[in-house]
This record gives C-alpha cells, sequence and structure tokens, in this order.
C-alpha cells in the first residue's frame, strides 16, 4: 500500500508545532489536513500578532489624534508595505485592501471594466477560473452586454499563452486568468499572457489566491495590470485580501464603495474622493486582521520559498506515485510544473461518499465543484475529490489519505 | 456508536444497492407532476416525475439524476415508499422522514414506514450530508405543490 518512497527531494522540515490545530484530533483520529487550497490552517506567529495588537495597540485608524489611533494606523499602513513588498509592487499605493479575492476582482468589475465596456466588447477568460473571476464578469455580460470569450486548457489541464493570445480580438476589453487553477493545480505561463495581451493594448488581470501562495509572485516583472490575493490561503486571518493595481490604473478609477475615509470633501451638494489606494476603502478597514496578515507574510518570508515549493512537490509527486496502484482512480490535472493540488475522480464513488470516509480516517479533503463549475464540465464531471497540500503536510499525511481511498473502495466500490 | 459503527450503518448493504440498482429510475411519460431539484453544495441534481390518478393517487412515481450514494439510494427508496400512496399519505411519510434523517421524533410514521425508512437514519450522524438525504424528497414536496424547483442549500 505504501508508495514506493524516492529520496525526499527537499531538505525541509514541516513547521507542523507552529499549527496547535495539527495536533487535533478528528474522529478519534490525527487530523491530516488536506483542504489549504480552501483555507490555510493559520500558525501561531499570526495569532499571536493579532492578540497582542487588539490587547494593546488597537483603534480606528485615519482618523483620531490619540496615540492608539497613531499605532493602529501605523500597523495598518505596515500591512500596506509589507504587501506590496511581498507582490513587489512598485509602492504601497499600489495595494487596496479589501476583504478577500473575491471583492479584489469585484472592485475592478466594478470600478475599471464597468465604465469602459460595452455591448459587445469582449472580456477573454479561461475554462478553469474560480466563480469568483467568472461571476463579477457575468454581471458585466448581464448589464452592459459584454460577451464572455472563454480559452480552454489543454486534456491535461494547461494552459496554452498562444491560445489566449489567439482569443483576444479589436474589441477584448480584459483578460481575467487564474495564476493557479485550485482544482487542477496548473500554473499559467502569466507574464507570456500579459506580453500578448499588452502588445495588442489589452490589460490582463490576474487572480492570485492559490499562485500567490505557491509562487514569488513579482508583479513588476509579470508587468500585470490587477493582481488579486487573498489572506486565509496566505496563512493569514480571514476577512482580509488585496489587490494590487498599477497607480495609473488606480487613478483612473471610480469609486465602488461610499462613504468614510474615501473622500476629500463632502458638503450639500458635491463630493470628491481621496486618492487611492484610500478612494476604494470606504469605512472601518479589517485592522486586527491586516496586523495578522503582515505577520502571515512575515511567517511565509521566513522560508525559503523555493525549499517550500520544493517540499509540496514532493508531497505531489509521492502522492501521484502511490494512487498509480489504483487503476480506478482518475486524476485530473496534470500540467508540467504545476502546484501541490490534486483532483481526481472514483469510478463507481461519489466525491461525497469518497469525502465522508475520509474524514472519518480525520483526513480533511475538499468534495464537490470547487466553485469551478466550467471547469467541471469541461471535463466532463460534477464534481470531484480534491487534496492540497501546504508547507505543513507531511508524507505521512499522504499516507492516511491512500490508506483511507483504499477504505472507501472497500466500503463503496 | 463507534466510528466504523456509523460508518457501516451510512453504507449498509441495503442503501449500497438502492444506490447500485436504483428502482424506479428513468423518464415518465403522462406525468401529472414533475420537479427539479438542485443541490449548489456539490451540483447533484435530481428529476422526479409522478403519476397521480383521479383518487388522487401516486399511480407511477420515477425519478432521474446523478448524485452521491446517500441521494441515489434516498431517491430510490422515496419511490419505492410512495408508489401507490394517496397524497395524503405521501405528505405524512414524507413529513416523517425528514424528521427522520435529522435525528428528530419522526412520530408520524406507522411502525411499519418507520421501520422500512430507518435505514436512512444513519445520515443524522452526518450533518453536513443530510442534505444528500433530503435532495429527492424536498424535490418531491415542491413538485406536489406545484412549484418545478427545489434546492438545498
Amino acid at each position: 500500500m505504501m508508495a514506493q518512497a524516492k529520496p525526499r527531494t527537499a531538505a525541509f522540515d514541516p513547521p507542523r508545532k507552529d499549527f496547535p490545530i495539527l495536533e487535533r484530533r478528528v474522529h478519534g483520529r490525527p487530523l491530516v489536513y488536506l483542504d489549504s487550497a480552501a483555507s490555510a490552517q493559520k500558525p501561531l506567529a499570526v495569532l499571536e500578532a493579532m492578540e497582542a495588537f487588539a490587547t494593546g495597540e488597537y483603534a480606528n485608524v485615519h482618523r483620531g489624534v490619540h496615540f492608539l489611533s497613531g499605532a493602529a494606523t501605523q500597523a495598518y499602513e505596515a500591512a500596506r508595505e509589507r504587501v506590496a513588498a511581498f507582490l513587489n509592487a512598485r509602492s504601497a499605493e499600489e495595494i487596496v485592501f479589501t476583504k478577500g479575492g473575491t471583492e479584489a476582482i469585484n472592485l475592478v468589475s466594478y470600478s475599471y471594466l464597468s465604465q469602459r465596456i460595452a455591448a459587445g466588447d469582449e472580456i477573454v477568460l479561461t475554462v478553469m477560473e474560480h466563480h469568483s473571476n467568472i461571476v463579477p464578469w457575468h454581471f458585466l455580460r448581464e448589464r452592459q452586454g459584454a460577451v464572455l470569450k472563454w480559452v480552454d486548457v489543454a486534456a491535461d489541464g494547461s494552459l496554452d499563452a498562444e491560445a489566449v493570445d489567439a482569443s483576444i480580438g479589436p474589441r477584448t476589453k480584459l483578460v481575467a486568468v487564474t495564476h493557479m487553477s485550485n482544482v487542477l493545480g496548473t500554473i499559467t505561463p502569466l507574464k507570456a499572457i500579459v506580453a500578448a495581451a499588452h502588445a495588442k493594448g489589452v490589460p490582463v488581470l490576474a487572480d492570485g489566491c492559490q499562485g500567490a501562495v505557491h509562487e514569488v509572485v513579482d508583479v513588476q516583472d509579470l508587468d500585470v495590470d490587477f493582481y488579486a490575493v487573498t489572506g486565509h490561503k496566505l496563512y493569514g486571518p480571514t476577512g482580509i485580501g488585496a489587490l494590487y493595481a498599477k497607480r495609473a490604473h488606480l487613478m483612473a478609477m471610480r469609486p465602488f464603495n461610499g462613504g468614510g475615509e474615501m473622500i476629500q470633501e463632502v458638503t450639500r451638494d458635491l463630493v470628491t474622493y481621496a486618492d487611492p489606494p484610500a478612494r476604494f476603502e470606504a469605512g472601518t478597514p479589517p485592522i486586527i486582521e491586516a496586523v495578522g496578515l503582515t505577520a502571515a507574510l512575515d511567517y511565509l518570508s521566513s522560508f525559503d520559498r523555493e525549499a517550500v515549493k520544493a517540499h509540496e512537490a514532493d508531497l505531489l509527486a509521492y502522492a501521484r506515485e502511490a494512487l498509480r496502484e489504483f487503476n480506478w482512480l482518475h486524476v485530473i490535472g496534470d500540467a508540467p510544473g504545476k502546484g501541490a493540488i490534486l483532483s481526481f475522480e472514483c469510478e463507481g464513488m461519489h466525491a461525497h461518499d469518497v469525502a465522508t470516509i475520509l474524514d472519518l480516517e480525520g483526513v480533511a479533503v475538499r468534495a464537490g465543484h470547487h466553485c469551478a463549475q466550467p471547469l467541471m464540465e469541461r471535463f466532463g464531471v460534477a464534481s470531484t475529490t480534491r487534496a492540497s497540500f501546504a508547507l505543513y503536510n507531511t508524507r505521512e499525511d499522504v499516507d492516511t489519505l491512500i490508506r483511507g481511498l483504499a477504505k472507501a473502495r472497500k466500503i463503496l466500490g | 456508536m463507534t466510528i466504523d459503527d456509523s460508518l457501516r450503518e451510512l453504507y449498509q448493504e441495503v442503501i449500497l444497492d438502492h444506490s447500485r440498482h436504483p428502482r424506479h429510475f428513468g423518464p415518465l411519460e403522462h406525468a401529472t407532476h414533475n420537479g427539479e431539484g438542485y443541490n449548489p453544495l456539490c451540483g447533484d441534481r435530481v428529476k422526479v416525475h409522478l403519476a397521480v390518478d383521479g383518487e388522487g393517487r401516486i399511480a407511477d412515481i420515477k425519478f432521474e439524476g446523478r448524485g452521491c450514494a446517500i441521494s441515489q439510494a434516498s431517491a430510490s427508496l422515496m419511490t419505492d415508499m410512495l408508489a401507490g400512496r394517496t397524497l395524503a399519505e405521501a405528505e405524512k411519510l414524507m413529513d416523517g422522514f425528514l424528521h427522520l434523517v435529522k435525528g428528530e421524533d419522526a412520530g408520524s410514521l406507522s411502525e411499519d414506514d418507520h421501520e422500512r425508512l430507518n435505514v436512512m437514519a444513519g445520515v443524522s450522524a452526518f450533518p453536513m450530508r443530510v442534505k444528500c438525504a433530503t435532495l429527492a424528497w424536498h424535490t418531491m414536496k415542491s413538485a406536489l405543490e406545484g412549484g418545478t424547483a427545489a434546492k438545498t442549500e
């Protein structure tokens, strides 16, 4: 049953002690958490930073002259600097805090593209987008007559930059593409896509919710126009994400939400808006979460990111090797260089039944359509089971997964 | 009860048999009521068709769709149980079932019905799966109430 062990490719010791939740048991079994692509667990460093801030420095930001408001404002703006450094933005002014990746993409839809799109204009996107990078564009189709142009992926789940290029026409106003598929693990050739789109004068939005976790992102090198990230997949808290956008785009965008903090001046007759990024951050922002996000990015950056990537790739390869024994199990997504996400279908077994049996073994996986129904349709499946690997997972976790799958087959097959 | 006991109860042989060999599966010509149910959580769909005769009795009943073992078995069992019943009896049975799978008192069920439906009672130990078991039943209720679409989320 155990996979033929190849030598470990990376000298990376999974920092399990940093994640207290990994010590708990589920249904009497040790937790094996393989659902980090849905949301990653939080290291103590994040939880402690948030607690220390909330108990020692908390107040609202940008509006008080008192000591704590100053301290909180400083911490909040330091988080913006931290995100900018993490993505290698030119400046922190190119980072807008949002409540997550979804809101970041919706912000581009409302504040940027809806002002620039007319009936018959096109948005190019791929069939492997998450619903959060589909539905905001459907809104523009419904409301303004935009046309969605879908780019297919190859049978192995890889995306050809030339296929994207071929879909960009004279009426294309935006290319919206994931950096890493949440179902297939495919890493897209983002830099080549951006170059092709820019050659035709078309901006590119990348959904980096998975990509930023597993790839070292350099938005300047990619030259991407918009890059959306979410905190909770980056080992940070829920309730905070960010949009990177080139300064010129942000300056030309109208606000999305109206309220406090985003104005320059309000009178009875008119309102003028603050400069970005404040223009897009109406209301009290997620302040404690911003502090948590700083800690999360510090935490992730404290590792050799390439070693983390090699470790996750090792887990993926180890799992693939072990699954070869199961001729009733079909992996979906095998693009070269893909990230550590493993989606599969089991003959005669529904993903939810498989996930229930794995759950009782303490193994947490995702089962369903993964908010990517066009992709499910592309591969002719209603749902898949997905195991996703993070820096805290081990080969022993994979062994437990394999044992659980064998048990599921025994019960249901 | 141990975890393995719960698992054995959830996936007991009767359920696996219903899911592998669903009864009353397929379309129904001359249906008087149709319903379509959808579980947005997993993307599973089920269609139910029934023919109610002049005396208010379910003369024929069918279901179509695909889904997990629990949802397929539950739909198959439902069609088995409802065939030949009056609408009033069907309603009582459906209400009883919906209580049973949530682990609530299903007192409105006759002893015999309770015994036959009890194979699904193991679902109550798996709150995340109750919706799988109830999808076809909610769909049937909405078909009888004249609606067409039900969903379990």
